[in-house]
């Protein structure tokens, strides 16, 4: 029997393995608060203002609207997905952190988990610093941005869990290159974010409905109303049962390397 | 509900043992890295575990840190099973392990800070006991400075008060002096004796057998995972090797007087060993026959193991 006092327990230690990290960010975090908002200017420019200005409109709005919610997604996925990756192995390898953690009352679920609430809680600094930026464009409209809030938090939950199950299972920080190459970069292109799905093949559409982002795309369209898929709670449903699944897998690998 | 996450070993020991290991085993894959081990630790000793690289030391710390399940045997550690009861144990414990895995990203103050966090220790609480710490171990003036600015023996005294935070019962310490100099080698013996002056217990590491002469109330030599010896410090010098080590060149005329007057010896490289509780007659035997190059010197701890194992424990 788990017991009420041994739930609230493991929380608040998970809460202090999230802490750790708050609190080094909060260290730097003149430096930290910049990136965010640059990356979607950046894409904002080019794709929107610069590629933009070549097509009319896509799905009856401007091509810069159009990405504006592909924008907040991908800015998501990279901010968790690379946070709870390339970050958290330099943490458990290099640093010993994960080691030094696991010598006090805290376990090795409770620093997984709270690793990947960590890289949330980045998904979620990126997400609406993006949103932000949109606003500001005139390519969002700033109400939507309590709407979109529940979508960026489960997405970077998403994201930072598969990004760990990555880091449980790779042998080196160099192998963490293969999932940002071979999973990020395809998601990045051809998850609904620049172009319509309804562009694909057959085949192709098919695997980009088993890709995470585009459901996290999907969420973000229909929340704001800009070119919805049609499959909203799906979607939903989707990244609910995938996040779970990874957080659970994540926390059993890690497990099973730390604590030989 | 049943009160077992207080932190009060009181609760939990019997008969004044605090680690209780039987038949305890060890395996990673093929290799067995702890094998049938059978001892107790008691309350209030420092109790000294030695033996050469890949002996099986860190491997039996890990166990009783809850962070390496064993694959056979039992351990209870304050009366409790590892496997069950991590958090109740883990609360009791202060470790200093064999590579320092300070944060590098906190400074000397924050590590101390958040470490405490993490037994669930904060506020004003946590403040106080970190500057006490700090204080303890003389870097007062280096607490903001961050783990990459301080020294290795900074770091090593820094890793030690960390282990302090919770005021742990037992304090565990893999290899706690390697590479430092003397002076902060005293340093970690003296918090060490003071700590278990105060009724606590330690378990310790060491490839140091001066150390562990001078440090351990008792201690256990294992090799391969094997106990080879053990007891009190003195008791196992005598027992295993002698009061005395009478120390000769290993030619062959000094062989030719040890056969000729059937004196044990074990040969080291350019030297012969001969153990005795009385080295006068010895000595005076290899006077008469002119051989002046002949040493004699008390036994120690490492003589034990070059007689236990033929080789020296520090490779
Ligand atoms: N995680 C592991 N996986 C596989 N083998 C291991 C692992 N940890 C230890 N071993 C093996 O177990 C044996 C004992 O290692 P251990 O680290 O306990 O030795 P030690 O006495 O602490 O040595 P040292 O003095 O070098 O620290 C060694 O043969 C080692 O290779
Ligand atoms: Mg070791």
């Amino acid at each position: 029997m788990i017991t009420f006092s041994e739930i609230s327990g493991s929380l608040l230690r998970t809460k202090d393995v999230w802490e750790r990290n708050f609190r080094v960010f909060m260290k730097t975090w003149k430096v930290n608060f910049l990136p965010p908002f640059i990356e979607p200017i950046l894409y904002l420019l080019a794709l929107g203002f610069g590629v933009g200005s070549f097509i009319n409109a896509i799905e009856g709005v401007s091509y810069a609207r159009f990405i504006a919610p592909g924008l907040v997604a991908i800015s998501v996925m990279n901010a968790s997905f690379f946070e709870c990756t390339y970050a958290s192995f330099v943490r458990m390898y290099y640093q010993k952190v994960f080691d030094a953690i696991i010598a006090t009352p805290v376990g090795i679920d409770e620093v997984i988990l709270g690793e990947i609430l960590w890289g949330t809680t980045k998904g979620v600094l990126y997400g609406c610093a993006v949103s932000l930026v949109l606003i500001i464009a005139g390519l969002l409209e700033v109400n939507l941005i309590f709407l979109l809030i529940p979508a960026i938090l489960i997405s970077g939950f998403l994201f930072a869990a598969i990004g760990m199950c990555f880091t449980a299972i790779s042998p080196s920080i160099d192998t963490l290159n293969y999932p940002a190459f071979l999973f990020i970069t395809p998601m990045l292109l051809f998850a609904g974010t620049v172009f319509p799905l309804s562009v694909l093949p057959h085949v192709a559409l098919g695997v980009a409905m088993i890709m995470p982002l585009t459901h996290s795309v999907e969420m973000m369209r229909s929340l704001s109303g800009i070119a919805p898929g049609g499959f909203f709670l799906f979607s939903v449903l989707f990244v609910i049962f995938f996040s779970s699944i990874s957080a659970i897998y994540a926390i059993k690998r890690m497990h099973r390397r730390l604590i030989v | 509900m049943k009160k077992n996450n207080t932190p009060n070993e009181e609760n939990f020991i019997e008969n004044n043992v605090i680690i209780s290991v039987n038949n305890l085993l060890k395996k990673f894959g093929d290799c067995t890295a702890v094998d049938n081990l059978t001892f107790d630790i008691n309350k209030g000793e420092v109790f000294g575990l030695l033996g050469p690289n890949g002996a099986g030391k860190t491997s039996f710390l890990r166990m009783v840190q809850c962070i390496s399940p064993r694959t056979g045997g039992d351990l209870t550690v304050f009366g409790l099973d590892p496997d069950k009861s991590h958090i109740s144990i883990k609360r009791l414990l202060g470790i200093v392990p064999q590579e320092n895995n300070l944060d590098p990203e906190l400074s000397v103050y924050e590590n101390l800070i958040q470490y405490a966090r993490f037994f669930g220790i904060k506020g004003r609480i946590a403040e106080e006991k970190a500057e006490s710490l700090l204080k303890m171990i003389e870097l007062t003036d280096k607490r903001n400075s961050s783990i990459d600015a301080i020294s290795g023996g900074m770091k090593r005294r820094l890793v030690l008060a960390r282990a302090l935070v919770n005021d742990p019962s037992l304090l565990i310490l893999d290899e706690p002096t390697t590479g430092l100099d003397p002076q902060a080698r005293h340093f970690i013996w003296d918090h060490v004796r003071k700590f278990r002056d105060e009724g606590n217990t330690v378990l310790l590491t060491t490839h140091y057998l001066e150390e562990a002469e001078r440090l351990c109330d008792r201690l256990l030599i294992i090799d391969n995972g094997h106990i080879l010896a053990q007891g009190k410090p003195r008791d196992v010098i005598e027992n295993y090797a002698g009061e005395y080590v009478v120390i000769l060149d290993n030619s062959e005329r000094e062989h030719e007087i040890l056969k000729a007057n059937s004196l044990p010896f074990t040969p080291m490289g350019s030297e012969l060993y001969h153990f005795t509780r009385n080295p006068q007659p010895v000595m005076k035997i290899f006077m008469n026959e002119g051989v002046t190059d002949i040493i004699s010197r008390k036994a120690t701890l490492e003589d034990v193991f070059l007689v236990i194992t033929g080789r020296s424990l520090r490779d």
